[in-house]
């Protein structure tokens, strides 16, 4: 009896195992049907290459260009890996290889409290302190003159997002890295230095990869924090010191009011989708990029 | 019998934790050295002190000292790079560095004799061969290390070691993760690098030992309780505790 119990219990609990695994692998089918065929209306009238590469955005005449959001978003997001990235490096590299263990205890429930902030905390402190010192300090530095709500803006308030996020990934990437090549290099004449030229960044180079790639498309998807400070004027940048207005962004200030107009609906999904099949884009790339170095290893 | 390294009150804690006690050996030059003992011991620590990888541990102090070639390495002026040069270092398991065969046992040489670029092929295969591994990988110098299997990375990893010229091997168990064909090609070459290199080896295997040992040093908590030659040590022990280990009671 016990034992015919325990195997029913087995079994079942085996069951929901994977349903929860089918739905997982669902999820993400389903969404991207789903903002298929909502965003099906406005791609049956227009064509979807127009739609990305028109600037035009007055819905109001039923123009659509995604343009101006689409660089927008671009532009933001690798300026802000392009700022977290080499920070993240440096200090995942001293605190794994310089710094005692003890201050690698201390900062990664620090590093966790910042990764777990809520964004519009960020997007609070780019409004107080990044919002103005741009327009304060660094637009007049180079002669010119803005709001502060810039590109820049956002993509430094993002930076400060994904640091702890891409940190605590190469935090592990460097420890997981056997103590034993450290030694191997140090025992054939290398300094410490070129230990960590060489070797252990070579060695981390697929795991820094995965970190940025996941850092890319964090950054890509956020939302409020961005929101707060690009300025959210469609047009499409030229400079980091001009406004923008990121995807996400479109769809958080737009989504619920004036669908009255026509296709208006349908090419909010559309920019949806568009956010999605980037994200997508953009992990599919860096793992094709880790598979490639991990090969060379 | 010529002296090669003269290790003497060597003491090392880690913390509060005495790791090495009052170390007092000689390890003879162009002779096989086995240091034997019970697991934690210590052989691991005192191996890693002779090329001064100690330093990588937190809170580490050492005194006493250690004299090759009539020089303390323990407090030498002269770089720390210099000294672990004079040693090749072969681990527990073999670590290939990250980058192709050829690059690995370039990887020394490229680092500290950055004039004689041009002969740095030559050497590579000079050393390759010396471990009897030019035949298996001449035709792949430049694939990854980590595709050869664990036997050829351990060899290797030796000729990683001697491509810097090196005077001495220290040696961790160097044949613990290789299959008996392997650890013997290991242990062969040991006898025949000898002729021109004093080795240091750590090993659990007993019958090991006993192949290839000329000097032993048995340590026991982080003591050496006898060394002597191999004849000697293992036909005619005097410690109780060095019977004991002969007999497998620690193991
Ligand atoms: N980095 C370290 N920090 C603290 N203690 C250490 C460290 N490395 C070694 N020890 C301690 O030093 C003692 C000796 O270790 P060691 O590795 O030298 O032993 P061993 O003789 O090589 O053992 P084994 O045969 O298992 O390899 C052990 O008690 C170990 O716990
Ligand atoms: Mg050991």
């Amino acid at each position: 009896m016990r034992f015919l119990s325990r195997k029913i219990r087995d079994k079942s609990s085996l069951f929901w195992m994977v349903i929860s695994l089918v739905i997982l692998l669902l999820m993400p089918i389903l969404l991207a049907v789903g903002l298929y065929l909502k965003s099906l209306p406005i791609l049956q009238e227009q064509s979807f290459w127009d739609l990305l590469t028109e600037s035009d955005w007055k819905p109001m005449q039923g123009k659509f260009g995604f343009l101006p959001f689409i660089t927008s978003s671009l532009w933001v997001t690798f300026l802000s890996i392009i700022i977290a990235t080499p920070v993240c490096i440096l200090t995942a590299i001293y605190l794994t290889q310089y710094a005692k263990k003890r201050v690698l205890a201390i900062m990664q429930p620090i590093i966790d409290i910042l990764a777990g902030l809520p964004s519009v905390i960020y997007g609070v402190w780019g409004v107080l302190i990044v919002v103005p010192f741009i327009s304060k300090t660094v637009a007049p530095f180079f002669g010119l003159q803005t709001s502060g709500y810039t590109i820049l803006a956002g993509a430094i308030v993002l930076s400060i997002m994904v640091i702890p996020f891409i940190l605590n990934i190469l935090i592990e990437v460097f420890r997981t890295i056997p103590e034993e090549l450290t030694e191997a290099s140090l025992s054939v004449g290398a300094t410490k230095w070129e230990t960590i030229k060489y070797v252990l960044l070579k060695k981390a180079f697929p795991g820094i990869i995965s970190a940025t790639g996941l850092g890319v498309a964090r950054a890509f998807g956020e939302t409020i924090a961005v929101l707060m400070v690009v300025g959210n004027v469609v047009k499409v940048p030229t400079s980091v010191f001009d406004s923008g207005y990121p995807l996400p962004a479109l769809i958080a200030n737009n989504y619920g009011e004036m669908l009255s107009i026509p296709m208006y609906d349908s090419a909010l999904m559309l920019a949806a989708l568009i956010l999605f099949g980037i994200v997508l884009l953009f992990n599919f790339l860096s793992r094709m990029a880790i598979i490639r170095s991990e090969k060379n290893q | 019998m010529k002296s090669k390294i003269d290790i003497k009150n060597l003491n090392l804690f880690i913390g509060k934790q005495q790791i090495l006690k009052n170390v007092n050996v000689q390890i003879p030059e162009n002779k096989i050295t086995i240091i034997l003992g019970p697991s934690g011991c210590g052989k691991t620590t005192l191996l890693k002190s002779l090329n001064r990888l100690t330093d990588l541990y937190e809170d580490v102090k050492v005194s006493g000292e250690i004299i090759i070639d009539n020089e303390d390495i323990l407090h030498s002026n002269q770089d720390v790079t210099a000294i672990r040069k004079k040693m090749g270092l072969l681990a527990q398991r073999p670590y290939p560095l990250p980058m192709s065969i050829f690059k690995n046992v370039a990887y020394g040489i490229r680092i500290s004799d950055s004039e004689n670029k041009k002969t740095i092929p030559q050497r590579v295969e000079y050393h390759l061969k010396q471990v009897n591994l030019w035949d298996e990988v001449k035709d792949r110098l430049h694939s990854p290390a980590s595709r050869l299997s664990i036997g050829q990375q351990q060899r290797l990893c030796l000729a990683r070691g001697l491509a810097v010229d090196p005077e001495i091997i220290l040696a961790d168990e160097p044949t613990s993760a290789l299959d008996p064909i392997s650890s013997q090609a290991i242990e062969q070459k040991f006898i025949e690098l000898k002729e021109q290199y004093t080795v240091v080896m750590v090993t659990h295997i007993l019958r090991q030992a006993r192949r290839i040992a000329d000097y032993v040093i048995f340590m026991y908590l982080g003591e050496v309780v006898e060394c002597g030659t191999a004849e000697e040590f293992f036909s005619n022990p005097k410690e109780e505790r060095t019977k004991a280990y002969l007999k497998g009671a620690f193991n």
